[in-house]
């Protein structure tokens, strides 16, 4: 990945990176989030919302157009000692990871090892029982609605609102998002997933496969720089699965992060920088992919499943 | 963009999702509408009504048509949401949670107020009271405000829950207790004036604000797990 971090440095320092590819390059997370903490309270979520406000206020960014969009190897997950239980049942007993800016972490596990919780917690929607968990420098407790800015989520279920049409649906969360020029941006990803005839059509009329192209749709709205997906590809066709594909490439060459969870080894080894796999409910197995087979990789996830 | 007119902006983009998504399921209104009908006509046939026991027994039938209407499509809310798991993905966006809570309560308000605007003619109607008189509108105002803070809150609350249908009224009967005994006396003193009334409207209103102020502060902690 390195001559890849090197490259894409290069791009978005010149500036040029944010107006090729398919999709809008993210804006750089680390320093976004830097700014946010030392700018004082005055930039904090104070205002109505007082800590957790939903508007977090930006850097403004129109003033520093110089400000590089990638910075190679950074760290933009770290997790130490994370624990979680649920009531009494631990899901999860000192987990340590790191993922850097621009790779791709595949989490692998038998059923119940912990994976969605995991995510969860990274994507603030549960709270962690012990332990640190950040996302570009924001702890996932504290500025969990500063996470959420930076964060796009694809779950094995859609989780869109049936009634209300393709477009309505991303029309709604681009305003959750506060997303600039939302139509044109949901147009743009409606036609970049194949659903451009199915704009005005209601959820609830669409297949399965549509559905989570939706999906996939919504999550890239707001240009997330972290994508945490749960088995991402249920419910796709080949087609989907390449789209799926060419999706991950495009958010991971303009410097996105992406962490997905899987049941398919070899699509792992495909898409992933790095494998992580959970059992006894902690991380029993971590290596890079480049060094990695499948014959290794299937051995490891049985010997983390005893 | 400044802080409030995002809270507002995506306050106001719940309520329109809420408000399409309704008029398109129809899940909600009709139930609630029909519902607060039947219990005007049936308490309408069981009681004989005369002039003397007519301010006794119009203003009880009237709160118990509302609140368990009310009950009816404030269950639904978020509850639905959260049988979709929309809820979670809600959540997932960078919106406060206090807009979350102002849009479900708007949304319940107006659900309940197009249910209140059918049923009150039906009761002026059925039970021979004139509509307008002496600020029926207010009082009705005031109490299904108070309804909705309360019942918003707790739906969230109940909705977390396998037995959420049992569990919200449960938790909401004795809390809207004080508005309710508010809601009935001033319509009962409508209809029949009597003197050294305390002031219902007032105790109405100072509810209405302490509860919506608890429900702002405390809906975070009820909704996020």
């Amino acid at each position: 990945m390195n001559h890849q971090y090197a490259t894409w440095g290069k791009i978005y320092a010149s500036g040029a990176g944010q107006a090729r590819g398919p999709l809008p390059a993210p804006t750089n997370p680390l320093v976004d989030a830097r700014e946010i903490k030392n700018a004082g309270p005055e930039c904090r979520g104070k205002g109505i919302g007082g800590e957790d406000a939903g508007a977090l206020r930006l850097p403004d960014r129109s003033r520093s157009p110089n400000l590089p969009n990638h910075v190679p190897n950074s760290t933009i997950i770290e997790i130490r000692n994370l624990k979680k239980s649920y009531g009494l049942k631990p899901v999860l007993r000192g987990v340590e990871l790191a993922l850097r800016q621009g790779e791709r972490m595949a989490l692998l596990g038998a059923n119940g090892a912990g994976k969605t919780t995991l995510l969860r917690i990274l994507a603030g929607l549960t709270k962690p029982d012990a332990g640190t968990v950040t996302v570009a420098g924001l702890d996932c407790v504290q500025d969990a609605q500063q996470i959420r800015r930076l964060v796009g989520f694809v779950g094995h279920q859609p989780y869109l609102y049936e009634e209300l049409t393709a477009l309505e649906n991303l029309l709604f969360f681009g305003r959750m998002y506060t997303v600039k020029h939302t139509r044109e941006r949901a147009l743009d990803l409606l036609q970049r997933v194949g659903l451009e005839k199915r704009v005005q059509e209601r959820v609830s009329t669409l297949s399965r496969g549509q559905v989570q192209r939706l999906a996939w749709a919504r999550a890239l709205l707001h240009s997330p720089h972290l994508l945490l997906l749960d088995e991402p590809d249920t419910g796709l066709d080949q087609d989907g699965n390449e789209l799926i594909d060419a999706l991950l490439s495009e958010h991971s060459a303009q410097g996105g992060s992406i962490v997905f969870t899987t049941h398919q080894l070899e699509r792992a080894l495909q898409l992933s920088d790095q494998i992580v796999v959970l059992g006894n409910r902690r991380v029993a197995y971590q290596r890079e992919t480049q060094s990695l087979d499948l014959a290794e990789l299937q051995q490891a996830c049985r010997e983390a499943g005893r | 963009m400044s802080m409030a007119r995002i809270f507002f902006e995506q306050t106001g983009a719940i309520l329109w999702k809420d408000i399409r998504y309704e008029l398109r399921s129809k899940q909600t209104w009709l139930g609630m509408g029909l519902f607060a009908l039947l219990i005007l006509v049936v308490f309408n046939f069981t009681f004989d009504l005369r002039v003397d026991n007519k301010a006794a027994v119009a203003p009880g039938a009237l709160w118990v048509a509302f609140i368990f209407a009310s009950l009816l499509g404030l269950g639904r809310t978020i509850a639905a949401e959260r049988e979709h798991g929309s809820m979670d993905r809600l959540l997932l966006c960078p919106v406060d949670r206090k807009a979350i809570y102002l849009a479900k309560l708007l949304g319940n308000l107006l659900f309940i107020g197009v249910v209140e605007v059918v049923a009150l003619p039906v009761f002026a109607a059925l039970f021979n009271v004139p509509l307008l008189v002496g600020g029926l509108i207010p009082i009705v105002l005031l109490g299904t405000i108070g309804i909705a803070i309360v019942g918003t809150l707790f739906s969230a609350m109940a909705a977390a829950t396998q037995a959420r249908e049992l569990l919200l009224p449960i938790l909401v009967f004795p809390l809207i207790v004080p508005i309710v005994i508010s809601a009935v006396r001033a319509s009962e003193s409508l209809l029949a004036p009597s003197v050294n009334e305390p002031p219902w409207l007032s105790l109405m209103i100072a509810f209405d604000i302490i509860f919506l102020s608890i429900s702002m502060l405390t809906f975070q902690y009820v909704i996020e797990e």
